[in-house]
């Protein structure tokens, strides 16, 4: 086989890059609480992220004990359970993964990764994070009205959403809308400033193919929103107003509680195509960031460079334009005309093959490398699993005659669990794992470490495999209890009570991995400025963790792609980005 | 190596779970086993994929794991392995994506012999409509909508004239016809599921959705609701029953047409007074109920509600649990009620009763909860009920407790309060409401379990007693 050398000696011409003004906070306020330090920002991201996520986790088990021991909780009733089912949903995509990723992924590594000193627009990343964090309040606040937290599923399908028999019918759907609005406003915010930041704050030598894949995730992530999330907006105003000036945007005339309602000639299905317009990308918004950070977690601790680099970013970017095409497979026994099901059967498939281009390039990136089986690298694996499982669920939903019978039972709820929630949350823990030296200048606890790894994996999939087959012998989701059928074996019981134990065990792997990561910050070991031996260049900064400005007085020149791992002829088994080519040409092939 | 072997253990451990665990789909009972052929070539392409692909990894993972002194391979790309690979997956999922289609194109396309017939969900039950000898169905609106047409047909549209109305969550099929489920809703978001059937479909108020299929087996099926559509969303349970012709025309004999229903039947209360000698010993002369003797006051219960319960108890449906003693009871004093002019009869006989002890004339509930009130301390503590009653209880019967009828949830304030004990306890036992033709009862039942006691349905049957009566006796057809 023919290598070429990638692009250490092609020679890119150094980009002007003004050196920018940077905010120097005079106050402790303004040090740590209304920080314009894009890694303080990313951290207050995350730590909030972190914190409502651990509500959903909670209300997952409440979820659970239910369905594993119907009618012992006196506490748990119906429209409590559908009220877990919506916030545990909602809070997981949204303000947890969707946050997590780009708001504190995004802010910490884009400035980082590219060679910037902060975000552009430092004082608007400020303004974003205490809009989230807004956002997030009134999302909590709707546990405590009248009536409680909407009831209405992640979804939030209008008529049901906002009319009496839906629990939070009375303030907690507006709460909930109020806070999509506000978590949107708060993300453009944050959004624009990534995307500006990558196309115009990248240093010297820092061309866009040759940024490491986790900011090309990011970056793609953050556009694919920009573009999706306005759907969600525009759909959350209409409903609001649905509710409170009587308009009929999404309600067409009906009856209500026994008696007719005052609404006339709306459509339901204009909210649902709506909702998925923005939803099916918010699918990519989290696997994005996700498919980008193990791309580089994979090639870092396997010690090569990425496999097909050029085809995994373009591979991103078809996915990301793709995900805009796809909507409607969420719909396909929506009611919407049917005929739409060839076109989006079609589409939905296309995406399957960069999709799986890109676990083939992961996979392939370990064969011949040299396997440090490390935490973050353990993770990586895991995703692997759980994301080629969940992908080839998607084969089954995907296609709509295949999906029938399975569409609105636990397969799907299975499904996208594996897809887009384990599979991303084994990256999160990975990339957390990874550079967790680097954001706190410590090491982690490595038992503990490893404890959290083999409990959340193996207790992740026997959650969740299980539960595709509870969907495949016809359990619907969204049911409180599925008593008093005559097609279901008594013995699936006994999955959903095993389910349930698995669950509580993972549940209690995350408190061990939250302990480890409080804990070591303050008493872990001291960790050297690269321990990974990393090319990219949020490891060559002066100090650990970074100083205000990221870089020291020059900002780094960059030579080479983020990938030169175990390149022929060189002493070591990695070359940092922003060290010079060697004055001869390195071995073209072998 | 642990990596991989567990790994490995995962991999192995999915393949065997699925072909050796019981759990699978139950058995097919309509046309479209083609949708199971196409699940089952799904699952042999993802499956191989998925093996293999995690095999190599597994191996991967042996085989090049760190040692002091190993190198990777430094290979940024290789085009034409991308290339082969790119074109392989394709050809997979062509493969998996062509005969998807192709069936898709039977599902959105029914056959031309298929009979129509509507289907009408609502929070959170389930009714049907059928072409009369026209073959067509008439115009509905939700205008029309009341308790005397609860389906909203237009009266004045001949069409509809015709039209069969089941208004009951049991529908009855002809095994090896094809039929055209037209969806219709009055509310919500609802789906049409008969896990036998493969197919489903959602239902959108505001148009009408399809979906067909050719039941192929005989049999009793359920029918469920799968998109959310509220708190009661999984108690939403019909039964569809496959017949063959002949027990499936005689059913059809039996249902009434839509003008049939509009006949105001002309109520003899003469005749219902007489009827109502008989009930009278138990439940006393002004329907005020007797504890003694475990019959319960009935001047406070629901019309339609009344008769739905005496025609069970005619049919067998309800006061059949060998349980049931004092449902028993009941069971043969309705079948002296010789048809539904006699029920007629009876409830408006029983319409016009004070449900006072000794007092003929307008009913005075201030006094009956007065004297109701004494004897629930001794059951329950009706705080504790009180959000139990909001979040569950309250969407079908009303805040109040005054029913809802589009739920055909009958009103309970003014029941008594060791009558509705007794009824919750029955339902939740299973003693009441276990019939298969008795889908509103297994609803009940359904719902009767998030009391997860017997201090707890007390406690309910106190609160139920604190709750204020309306100013009016509620009279459902007045509603609309």
């Amino acid at each position: 086989m023919e290598y070429t050398a990638h692009d250490e000696t092609s020679f890119v011409r150094p980009a002007e890059v003004a050196e920018m003004e940077l905010y120097h906070a005079k106050t402790w306020l303004g040090k740590y609480v209304f920080s314009q330090d894009a890694k303080t920002i990313a951290i207050q991201y995350a730590a909030t992220a972190i914190a409502i996520g651990i509500v959903a986790l909670v209300l997952s088990w409440l979820m659970r004990l239910q369905l594993a021991w119907p009618n012992t909780f006196s506490f748990i009733d119906p429209a409590y359970y559908l009220q877990a089912v919506t916030m545990h949903g909602m809070i997981m995509v949204v303000y947890l993964l969707t946050a997590l990723f780009l708001g504190g992924f995004g802010n910490y590594l884009i400035p980082l990764m590219v060679g910037a000193r902060d975000m552009v627009f430092p004082w608007l990343n400020m303004l974003s994070f205490w809009v989230y964090f807004t956002a997030v309040t009134l999302l909590a606040a709707s546990f405590f009205v009248d009536g409680g937290s909407t009831g209405a599923g992640w979804t939030l399908y209008p008529p049901q959403a906002i009319l009496p028999g839906t629990p939070g019918s009375e303030t907690g759907i507006l709460l909930m809308l109020a806070s999509l609005a506000v978590f949107i406003i708060g993300f453009t915010m944050g959004g624009l400033n990534y995307v500006v930041t990558v196309l115009q704050a990248r240093t010297r030598g820092m061309t866009l193919m040759r940024m490491p894949l986790t900011v090309w995730g990011i970056f793609v992530a953050t556009i694919l929103a920009l573009f999706a999330f306005p759907a969600l907006f525009v759909s959350a105003i209409m409903m609001a107003l649905d509710i409170l000036l009587g308009t009929s945007f999404f309600m067409p005339a009906i009856m209500t509680m026994g008696n007719e309602a005052s609404h006339v000639g709306g459509n339901p299905l204009l909210f649902q195509h709506l909702f998925w317009f923005f939803g099916h990308p918010e699918v990519y918004i989290v696997a994005l960031p996700a498919f980008g950070i193990v791309s580089d977690l994979i090639s870092i601790h396997a010690r090569k460079n990425i496999f097909g680099y050029r085809m995994m970013v373009w591979a991103i970017i078809i996915i990301g334009a793709l995900s805009f095409v796809v909507w409607a497979h969420h719909m396909y026994v929506s009611g919407m005309n049917p005929y739409f099901g060839f076109f989006f059967a079609t589409t939905t498939l296309i995406i399957a093959v960069p999709t799986a281009l890109k676990v083939y390039n992961w996979v392939l990136t370990l064969w011949r490398g040299n396997i440090h089986l490390t935490v973050p690298m353990l993770f990586s694996i895991a995703f692997l699993l759980f994301f080629i499982n969940g992908g080839m669920t998607g084969l089954f939903l995907g296609n709509a005659t295949v999906s029938m019978p399975l569409s609105d039972t636990l397969f799907v709820v299975a499904h996208f669990h594996m897809v887009m929630a384990v599979a991303p949350v084994m990256v999160v823990c990975g990339a957390i794992y990874h550079w967790y030296p680097k954001i706190t200048g410590r090491w982690y606890h490595k038992g503990m470490a490893r404890f959290h790894f083999w409990t959340t994996f193996i207790g992740s999939y026997l959650v969740f495999l299980p539960m595709h087959y509870l969907g495949i012998m016809g359990v619907p989701r969204r049911y409180f209890e599925i008593t008093g059928t005559t097609f279901l074996p008594e013995s699936a019981q006994s999955v959903n009570e095993s389910i349930t134990i698995a669950a509580l065990v993972v549940g209690f792997a995350q408190m061990v991995f939250l302990y480890n990561l409080i804990a070591s910050a303050i008493i872990g070991k001291k960790a050297p400025d690269n321990p990974w031996n990393a090319t990219t260049l949020e490891w060559q900064t002066e100090t650990t963790p970074p100083g205000h400005g990221n870089f020291g007085k020059e900002l780094p020149c960059v030579y080479r792609w983020a990938y030169d791992y175990s390149v022929p002829g060189a002493d070591e088994d990695f070359i940092p980005q922003n060290v010079p080519p060697r004055s001869s040409r390195v071995a073209v092939a072998t | 190596m642990a990596a991989a072997i567990v790994l490995l253990v995962l991999v192995m451990g999915t393949v065997v779970f699925h072909a050796l665990s019981p759990w699978y789909f139950t058995p097919i009972a309509s046309n479209w086993s083609s949708m199971d052929s196409t699940v089952t070539l799904t699952f042999v392409v993802t499956g191989l994929a998925f093996v293999l692909v995690n095999v190599f990894i597994a191996y991967c993972l042996i085989k090049f794991r760190n040692k002091p002194d190993r190198r990777a391979e430094y290979e940024p790309e290789s085009i034409k392995m991308e290339s082969w690979l790119t074109i392989l997956t394709t050809v997979g999922i062509a493969a998996l994506l062509a005969p998807g289609l192709l069936i898709w194109k039977d599902v959105v396309t029914p056959p031309k012999e298929s009979m129509e017939l509507e289907v009408l969900a609502r929070q959170w039950n389930w009714s049907y409509r059928l072409p009369g000898e026209d073959g067509q169905l008439g115009a509905v609106a939700i205008s029309h909508t009341s308790t005397a047409n609860p389906l909203g047909i237009d009266p004045s549209d001949p069409l509809g004239q015709d039209d069969v109305i089941i208004y009951d969550p049991v529908l009855h099929l002809k095994v090896d016809q094809p039929v055209t489920f037209l969806l219709r809703s009055n509310d919500v978001l609802h789906n049409f599921t008969v896990p036998q059937f493969r197919v489903k479909m959602d239902f959108v108020p505001g148009q009408v959705s399809y979906i067909w299929a050719e039941p192929q087996k005989q049999g009793s099926y359920d029918l469920l609701c799968e998109e959310l559509c509220g708190v009661g969303h999984y108690a939403m349970r019909g039964r569809v029953i496959v017949d063959s012709e002949e027990t499936y025309n005689a059913w059809l004999a039996d249902q009434p047409t839509f003008a049939q229903t509009q006949v105001e039947l002309s109520t003899d209360l003469a005749a219902g007074q007489a009827a109502y000698a008989v009930c009278g010993s138990c439940h006393g002369a002004n329907a005020e109920g007797i504890e003694s003797m475990h019959a319960p006051g009935l001047a406070h219960l629901d019309s339609e509600y009344m008769k739905r319960q005496l025609r069970h108890f005619k049919r067998g449906v309800r006061g059949a649990h060998e349980d049931d003693t004092w449902g028993r009871t009941m069971a043969p004093m309705a079948m002296m009620l010789g048809d539904a002019a006699a029920i007629n009869d009876v409830v408006n006989y029983i319409g016009t009763l004070s449900g006072q002890v000794g007092f003929d004339g307008a009913p005075d509930y201030s006094t009956s909860n007065a004297k109701e009130r004494t004897d629930l301390r001794a059951l329950g503590d009706s705080k504790r009920a009180v959000a139990l009653y909001a979040s569950t209880c309250a969407q079908c019967h009303g805040d109040s407790g005054e029913g809802v009828w589009t739920v055909n949830a009958p009103g309970l304030a003014g029941l008594e309060t060791w009558y509705l004990a007794s009824q919750i306890k029955n339902f939740r036992n299973g003693i009441r409401g276990r019939h298969a033709d008795d889908l509103y009862g297994l609803q009940m039942g359904l719902i009767s379990n998030t009391m997860t006691d017997d201090q707890a349905i007390n406690d309910m049957a106190a609160y139920i007693a604190t709750l204020e009566l309306p100013q009016q006796p509620v009279n459902l057809a007045q509603q609309k």
